[in-house]
């Protein structure tokens, strides 16, 4: 489903370079379902941009679902997460003015479906995460476990191959978290890839597998240990 | 993109939330709309004001009189009077930029003695001898009867046309003048047509208290045999008025053996130039009122466009979700216009409804004097529809660049965590 070449980026800061992802390869099946863990500055908001197609990369090659996806025009990408990808964010980024039902809708109205239409596949979809009942409550009446929810449905609605979740579960506590683990998993069952980016071991855990990143590359759990033993040692 | 629910949510949404500084906003554009709207209405006061004078008067027309020569001619010395008579009527008509010739005579008028008489009521008139063709130059409104005809010239008939004033001074209020004779310098003349006063000013003061009778039956009633008091003329439609006063000065002055470099002996009067120097006045005027009126305007539409950008910025995070869940750039700009624009036209068509309803209220307050200054200080249908398609255009540049900055907000936006 995702296929990374020899993926780099770098930021400009004024004159100087700073090399975000130095060479991501990595593969995604279809139906997967993936975890991205890594410290702070490992580059992992980075990839999960350029796999997003919110950011641009500038070299390699990043194929998805067997298309490659490069130097695309602002519209074009909007069409393409339109229709292949779905988005779960860490806080939550429900429109304040839009009740729940209108929310999940949205990405259906981009894709110009009637208003009927959508607001029907809404409450489906709404029901499907246990919030029916909660249908025309506003984002600001909702607990932060349902807003989640509500931001859930809001990614499945448009039948997606591949959701990511930035930090789904980091505004929630231990037992919420669990839930919307539990709905993942149940996503996944369906099918759809799953990329989940994280640093909670807890949530890591309970994905298919793992990618770690480091300083821009992709490391496996031994070398990661190695290293930080290598630091240990050193002290 | 007009009739999307989802677009006028949101607008909703934005302006009910900050209503004391989108309204606050919204002053600024009214005003401006509001203070357009008045001047232009003031402006066009003063001009119908102005141009009533002029009222009913053909553009491309001319009158011609005599003044003593200021220069010596032929053996003829300066400073000597002459008058004109039938035979210059008939040379005028042959040159063929005329379009209407009209010789006219005047008995009485303004502090001459009492000239008119309905048994024991008298009063002084501006008693014209004049051709039915007239009323085609200088418009007469005819209330009751009828103006003069060929008939009436050819046949040398007794009757007249009288003004309101004469009727007022000569007949009772609930008498018909219809059919009644009245005496001018001892000859009876009958009364076939009422006029109304069509113009402002003295004009119209004169127009009250002219009494109009065939020129033929002037000229033999009265001694002037064949003497022309003076000529009112219309040029055809193809050539200025200016050009066709040349023409006929020139001929006057060959007839009458005046020096072609005297400019003073046929005195002339032109309503083009007269008109177009008018014009060009109240033009200029109006490109003013344009010019201020759409300062005004334009600090408005600033404002809503500073508000605008202030939207913008509160939405990143949320203009950077749309992005993400699939909106395309022209959604996002679509969306800030469309409410740039509503609310620039909501506070404009609100400053331009109360920008009319005060000229209507200072019309009424004014009322129509004849002769005033200052009349129907209104706007027309065409100056609102102008104001109407400033208020877009501004709606439009107020929305212009927020837009551009919508738009440049990267979907990765939607990911960070404030």
């Amino acid at each position: 489903m995702i296929k990374l070449n020899n993926i780099q980026k770098a930021y400009h800061i004024g004159k100087s370079e700073f090399k975000v992802l130095k060479g991501i390869n990595a593969h995604i099946k279809e139906g997967e379902f993936v975890s991205i863990m890594g410290s702070s500055g490992s580059g992992k908001s980075t990839l999960l941009n350029v796999l997003g197609i919110l950011d641009n990369y500038d070299s390699g090659e990043y194929y998805l679902n067997g298309t490659l996806v490069k130097n695309l025009s602002q519209t074009q990408a909007a069409h393409l997460r339109n229709k292949f990808l779905g988005f779960v964010f860490q806080s939550f980024n429900l429109l304040s003015f839009k009740n729940a039902m209108e929310n999940v809708a949205l990405p259906l109205y981009y894709q110009k479906v009637s208003r009927k239409e959508r607001n029907k596949l809404a409450l489906e979809y709404l029901d499907k995460v246990g919030l029916k009942d909660w249908a025309h409550h506003l984002p600001s009446e909702l607990s932060g476990g349902q807003k989640q929810r509500v931001a859930i449905a809001r990614a499945l609605i448009g039948k997606p191959k591949v959701i990511f979740a930035d930090e789904p579960t980091g505004a929630l506590d231990s037992t919420t978290s669990l839930e919307v683990m539990d709905l993942f998993k149940g996503i996944n069952a369906q099918g759809i890839t799953l990329v989940v980016v994280t640093h909670e071991n807890d949530i890591s855990k309970m994905t298919d597998r793992i990618i770690r990143l480091k300083d821009g590359l992709i490391v496996t759990e031994e070398q990661e240990t190695t290293i930080i033993n290598q630091v240990i040692l050193n002290k | 993109m007009i009739v999307d629910r989802d677009n006028w949510q949101e607008i909703f949404a934005t302006i009910k939330k900050n209503k004391l500084r989108t309204t606050l906003t919204m002053l600024g554009v009214a005003w401006g709309i509001f203070m357009l709207v008045i001047m232009l209405g003031a402006g066009n006061g003063l001009r119908n004001g102005i141009m009533g004078a002029f009222g009913g008067i053909a553009t491309n027309s001319f009158f011609l009189w005599t003044q003593p020569t200021t220069k010596p001619y032929k053996g003829l010395k300066s400073g000597r009077t002459f008058i004109y008579d039938n035979a210059d009527v008939e040379a005028l008509k042959k040159l063929p930029s005329m379009d209407i010739v009209c010789p006219q005579n005047q008995l009485g008028g303004f502090r001459q003695s009492n000239n008119v008489v309905r048994g024991l009521k008298t009063g002084t008139f501006n008693v014209m001898g004049q051709y039915p063709e007239f009323i085609l130059v200088m418009k007469k409104d005819i209330v009751k009867g009828r103006f003069l005809n060929q008939k009436d010239i050819d046949d040398k008939r007794k009757i007249c046309v009288i003004g309101p004033r004469v009727q007022e001074v000569l007949f009772k209020k609930d008498e018909n003048p219809m059919g009644q004779y009245i005496r001018i310098n001892g000859v009876y003349f009958m009364v076939v047509g009422l006029t109304r006063v069509s113009r402002g000013g003295q004009e119209g003061q004169e127009d009250a208290q002219a009494v109009y009778i065939p020129f033929t039956t002037f000229q033999k009633a009265f001694n002037f045999t064949n003497k022309v008091g003076w000529f009112v003329v219309k040029a055809k439609d193809n050539v200025t008025a200016e050009q066709a006063e040349q023409e006929a000065i020139a001929v006057l002055k060959e007839r009458h053996k005046i020096a072609p470099d005297d400019k003073v002996a046929i005195g002339h009067w032109n309503m083009g130039v007269e008109f177009g120097k008018l014009n060009g006045l109240f033009s200029g005027i109006e490109l003013l009122i344009w010019v201020v009126g759409i300062g005004t305007l334009l600090a408005g539409v600033i404002g809503i466009s500073n508000i605008m950008l202030i939207v913008v910025k509160e939405r990143t995070k949320e203009i950077g979700v749309k992005r993400a869940l699939g909106a395309t750039p022209a959604n996002v700009v679509s969306q800030i216009l469309l409410e740039a624009l509503f609310i620039t036209a909501i506070a404009g068509y609100a400053g331009l409804a109360a920008g009319i309803y005060c000229l209507e209220g200072l019309n009424i307050l004014i009322g129509h004097e004849d002769g005033a200054m200052f009349t129907n200080p209104t706007v027309d249908i065409s100056i609102a529809a102008k104001a109407l398609s400033v208020i877009i255009v501004g709606g439009l540049i107020a929305g212009f660049i927020p837009a551009r900055r919508a738009v440049a907000i990267h979907p990765v936006e939607a990911l960070r965590t404030e």
